[in-house]
């Protein structure tokens, strides 16, 4: 311990190793996010610089690799947290979050808000929510499946890329819609998608460059993804394969902690999520879709035909349960 | 014996088991709810190190197996235009980040790489798959190949000019020459390229995921990173690292007892003109179609991700100030692994060396060997975790985040630097023990007189890769809080998953030649620091 | 009286066994002689103290040296190879004799010009040992040897690898500066008759043990041990 303190005195002493310090003062709010919320392009900063105007204080955002990351971080640091918020976790892990008893809930009238989803949970506000969905590209793949059984069981259809249940959020998002559209049934339907998986990758990133790459034609992403290629880059080459089954449903959540000293200003801060303000920040910069109806409306990049009819999703206890005997059969179902 | 001049490896001992154990530790008191039977029963994790041993088996040999005759090519033709611009190269691969890599490999050998698309046109051949083990294969041929290259060099380099005079004389081939002259020195070398790059490969774990083509592609270190991050179970985690561990630690032992090394002997003057077959056309002809074919099969996935950075928003991203923040803590961090990794290196290896020379005790360098190399097996994920319990205990002030990072890279450059430095101390204590003992050359008159001119150029290379190394690897960064202070390879790793793969492509330029840049310097300028 | 005293020294390597009890007066020089195999270098190694007898004492002017480290012994050595570093100059290479740290005072550069005069490397001082012959290489070390002004010299077959022309030359030198400087020379050689012109006594050992010491002329004109009598004879005489 002597050694790493020394450790430390000698960082001091690097300057290029020194972050910045808080200013004390007015008080701070320390929100755990995923990394990607907070980066440069990410929703964070846009968000930070809103709720500092208003509220008399420090926004202060710890970016974690993923969702998992941020659970497992909440784990680690159980009461010794020095999170007053938590934000990122989707509905596959709200679950194991609420095991922890580290949340409190929100007592945010949510009935009053005009959600777009249907949501009544005590602990989790709902920031926005998204479909996984396959994007294809449109110049090698001019008709797509219709639904995920042609997906299946179409022995000619397109070779895609998925992720791997075990390490990524779309990875077992697609192993949840496969177990919701073929109940037991599930392990038959991976088997016969097997041969046109092209490959299982670790995560998003690595699946959907390898898919810009065109090592396949179709990938699972997000229902929203060919929005981002629309009103950034401009190009309408990516669409995205609309299943009539319904698709997967992944809800965005933020909670905040028991162990916070400032419950009230978290508990502003969760309200100010689903603020106009917020949510119409959150469709741009997150590729989600806002949790809250705006009078403002969804930009043009997004378009009805791209938000699902159908809605498929398990109950978040069932998933904590479920997940590892659903992993072993994808897994068996896959090695044969 | 007197125990206190042992202090440096001592000191390095100390501070391997200090943070390996203390770490692993840690985890396992905070989270000591796991059954070492149930996990050592289940039949899934028993398949997944039959396929992980078996994948690191075929890649080390595939890789040291083709390596040998693109090294001995190199050492043959020792002068030629661009020769050491080629050498340097090689250390290229190993250092970038692994997604970044296996975009490159996919561009050239993928579906829609350059050479099935140039296969369709043509219909030469049909056009090939790469997902599957051939795709693991391929991409741990492309990382470690010229890694084994650079690690094997040295021992051509050994060969004392005497040595080819002779076999000139006795007018011996080219095969009688690597069978009596070539082979006796590069087993010297060999045990340790083969532990690192088995190591290496037993530890792949995105490489083995995305060109794997599906779940039956597992290695233990993804089932290590799904026990702690989507199971959340630390302890078991730590049960799979310590299972991961053992077996590296066997086998490397197993490797290094299996290929005993001989003692390298010196000559005065290092060259190889007096090689009988280095003129010989047709051994020109044939060093100079495996030195163009190794080039291309490791230039091409380079070019296409030079390429593809090209192609990107250059100017948007090289302008952008919060690059180069993150550049200068990506190089803070780098330098502070590479520094205390050679310290450690560096420790390990005097000690190794006066037990071997005074304390009569040969089989000290492997011991030292070996314990360097298994901070490679040792998965990164759960020492961080660990770390960042023992940040979380003491209350240490969070902007250790970067030092910890450094930490754990230190980790994982000591084997590189202990492999280039061990060796050579040990070579030059054998010859110049007795001389410094009579005239009472010691301590730190000794390091800067006699051992400093002697480790300077292996150290140079070591801190050279190991800088590069650490400065493209985002390891552990992603598990601590960098959203204040990111790092480069971060910073490439949140563009991509924000659909910035454009971005990401030239910020992957930028690394790739930085590293490039940090090799280069930390080689030359310590290559040429005055003794 | 003797300077250099080996007191029933004995030590043991494995099976093998030395056993020896030598007295050398100041200022001579002792051929030491034998088979390989029979014990000259381990016995030098002990006086000049890189290895530790298990039994006896070895006195310098009555002074036990036996616990001294080798360079607190008032003896140097020339090894049969690796007498210089690669990557240092001539110069700096007789000047560790000096000091270890290169940290020279005036009296000491004087001392090393004086070195490299005698052994006649003034002009070759700033090349390195690669650079220079094999004679011009254990010359230097003898020069660097000089300048560690150690009374007495052990040489272990240093010239073995030199033409018979420089090897006489080598050896005269050695004989020159050892009237100049008052040396106790102790030379070790695989070839009697040659260093026998330079030495006073000859010391005959075999499989660990001093079988014969005597003077020159009379131990090798009519030696007493039908071993030392073996020797002679693959040798060759004059």
């Amino acid at each position: 311990m002597i050694f790493l303190r020394k450790l430390a005195g000698l960082a001091a002493s690097l300057p290029i190793l020194v972050l910045p310090t808080a200013q004390a003062a007015v008080p701070q709010l320390t929100v755990y996010t995923y990394a990607s919320f907070v980066s440069e392009w990410g929703p964070g900063p846009l968000i930070e610089q809103a709720f500092e105007k208003h509220c008399n204080c420090d926004l202060k955002f710890v970016g974690l690799e993923d969702g998992g990351a941020l659970l497992s971080r909440l784990k680690l640091e159980g009461k010794r947290t020095a999170a007053d918020v938590i934000l990122g976790l989707d509905t596959a892990l709200t679950g194991e979050a609420e095991q922890t008893g580290l949340l409190q809930e929100h007592n945010i009238t949510l009935g009053s808000i005009n959600l777009a989803l249907p949501w009544s949970d005590l602990l989790f506000v709902p920031y926005d929510f998204g479909y996984f969905g396959f994007v294809y590209d449109s110049e090698t793949l001019p008709t797509p499946p219709g639904s995920l059984e042609e997906l299946v069981h179409d022995r000619d259809g397109p070779r895609i890329i998925i992720q791997d249940p075990r390490t990524s959020t779309p990875g077992l998002g697609l192993l949840l819609w496969m177990r919701k559209v073929f109940g037991t049934d599930d392990q038959a339907a991976w088997t016969a998608l097997a041969p046109r998986i092209v490959t299982v990758t670790k995560g998003w990133s690595e699946a959907y460059g390898l898919f810009l790459k065109g090592e396949a034609p179709m990938v699972l992403s997000y229902t929203t993804s060919p929005a981002y290629h629309r009103q950034v880059e401009q190009n309408n080459r990516y669409q995205v394969a609309m299943f009539s089954e319904g698709h997967y449903r992944q809800v965005e959540v933020a909670a905040r902690l028991s162990t916070s000293s400032e419950p009230q200003l978290a508990q502003n801060f969760l309200r100010f999520l689903l603020s106009d303000t917020v949510q119409n920040i959150l469709p741009t910069t997150n590729w989600m879709l806002p949790s809250v109806r705006t009078g403002q409306g969804l930009p043009d990049a997004f378009r009805d035909e791209e938000v699902p009819e159908r809605m498929l999703q398990f109950d978040s206890l069932e998933v904590r349960d479920q997940r590892k005997q659903w992993i072993s059969r994808w897994l068996i179902a896959l090695s044969r | 014996m007197r125990l206190s001049a042992l202090w440096p490896g001592g000191f390095a001992v100390f501070f391997l088991v200090a943070v390996v154990g203390g770490s692993l530790l840690t985890v396992v008191l905070q989270f000591r709810d796991s059954n070492l039977v149930e996990v050592l029963s289940d039949t899934y994790l028993h398949s997944v190190i039959r396929f992980t041993l078996w994948q690191a088996m075929l890649s080390t040999l595939l890789s040291v197996g083709l390596a040998l005759p693109v090294a001995r090519a190199y050492a043959r033709q020792s002068h030629f235009f661009g020769r050491h611009t080629l050498v340097m190269l090689m250390g290229l691969p190993v250092v970038m980040p692994v997604i970044v890599a296996v975009l490159g490999i996919v561009s050239i050998y993928g579906h829609n790489g350059v050479i099935n698309q140039l296969l369709r046109v043509t219909g030469v051949a049909p056009a090939f798959n790469i997902y599957g083990l051939s795709g693991i294969l391929l991409a741990h041929v492309f990382f470690n190949l010229p890694l084994a290259v650079r690690l094997l060099l040295p021992a051509w380099e050994q060969i004392p000019g005497e040595s080819w005079r002779l076999a000139n004389t006795l007018g011996m081939s080219s095969s009688q020459l690597f069978r009596f002259i070539e082979w006796p020195s590069l087993t010297s070398f060999l045990p340790g390229t083969l532990v690192i790059i088995f190591l290496l490969c037993f530890t792949s774990f995105a490489v083995v995921l995305t060109l794997g083509g599906g779940p039956n592609a597992t290695t233990v270190e993804v089932a290590i990173y799904q026990t702690l991050r989507f199971d959340f179970d630390p302890a078991r985690a730590t049960l799979l690292a310590l299972i991961q561990l053992a077996l590296c630690a066997t086998i490397a032992l197993a490797m290094i007892r299996w290929l005993r090394a001989l003692p390298i002997s010196q000559g005065l003057q290092l060259q190889t003109k007096d090689r009988p077959d280095c003129q010989a056309l047709t051994y020109r002809i044939q060093d100079a179609v495996l030195i163009v074919a190794s080039t291309l099969f490791i230039g091409l996935p380079i070019a296409a991700i030079v390429v593809a950075g090209l192609q990107g928003p250059i100017l948007g991203v090289i302008l952008d100030p919060v690059l180069w923040q993150a550049t200068g803590r990506s190089l803070g961090i780098a330098l502070l692994a590479t520094s205390l990794a050679s310290l450690v290196a560096l420790g390990l290896a005097m000690t190794a060396r006066r037990l071997v020379l005074e304390y009569r005790k040969p089989q000290a360098t492997d011991i030292a060997l070996w314990v360097g190399s298994l901070t490679l097996a040792v998965p990164p994920m759960v020492i961080g975790t660990g770390l960042f319990l023992w940040v979380l205990m003491t209350d240490m002030p969070q902007m250790t985040t970067l030092l910890l990072i450094a930490l754990v890279n230190a980790l994982m450059v000591l084997p590189y630097a202990l492999r280039s430095i061990a060796p050579v101390l040990i070579n030059s204590g054998r010859h110049y023990h007795r001389l410094c003992q009579q005239l009472g050359l010691e301590g730190w008159m000794r390091f800067r007189l006699i051992d400093w001119p002697a480790i300077r150029r292996p150290v140079a290379f070591a801190a050279g890769l190991g800088g590069a190394l650490s400065f493209g690897d985002m390891g552990v960064a992603a598990l601590f809080d960098t959203s204040g202070a990111i790092t480069l390879p971060v910073m490439l790793y949140y563009r991509m998953s924000a659909y910035r793969f454009d971005e990401a492509a030239v910020t992957a330029l930028v690394l790739v030649l930085i590293s490039v840049l940090v090799f280069w310097l930390l080689n030359r300028t310590l290559g040429r620091w005055p003794s | 009286m003797a300077f250099l005293t080996l007191e029933q020294i004995t030590f043991a390597l494995g099976d093998w066994q030395l056993r020896a009890s030598v007295q050398v007066p100041q200022g001579h020089c002792v051929a030491l002689i034998g088979a390989s195999g029979a014990g000259k270098s381990t016995l030098l190694s002990l006086i000049a103290g890189f290895e530790t007898p298990d039994r006896g004492q070895i006195l310098v002017n009555d002074v036990d040296i036996s616990s001294f480290a080798p360079s607190q012994r008032p003896v140097t050595m020339m090894f049969q190879e690796h007498n210089l570093f690669a990557h240092l100059s001539l110069y700096d290479n007789i000047a560790l004799g000096c000091h270890p740290g290169l940290k020279l005072t005036a009296t000491d550069r004087d001392t090393i010009d004086r070195a490299l005069a005698a052994t006649g490397l003034s002009e070759l001082s700033s090349r390195r040992p690669a650079d220079v012959s094999g004679g011009e290489r254990q010359r230097a070390a003898l020069a660097r040897c000089l300048c560690q002004k150690r009374p007495v010299l052990l040489l272990d077959e240093p010239f073995a690898s030199l033409d018979p022309r420089l090897r006489q030359q080598m050896h005269e030198l050695v004989d020159q500066l050892r009237r100049a400087h008052g040396l106790t020379v102790i030379v070790v050689s695989h070839l009697p008759h040659e260093v026998a012109r330079i030495a006073d006594e000859v010391i005959f050992m075999h499989e660990g043990s001093v079988k014969e010491q005597g003077p020159v002329d009379i131990t090798l004109g009519d030696p007493q041990s039908p071993e030392l009598r073996d020797y002679l004879q693959f040798t060759g005489g004059e």
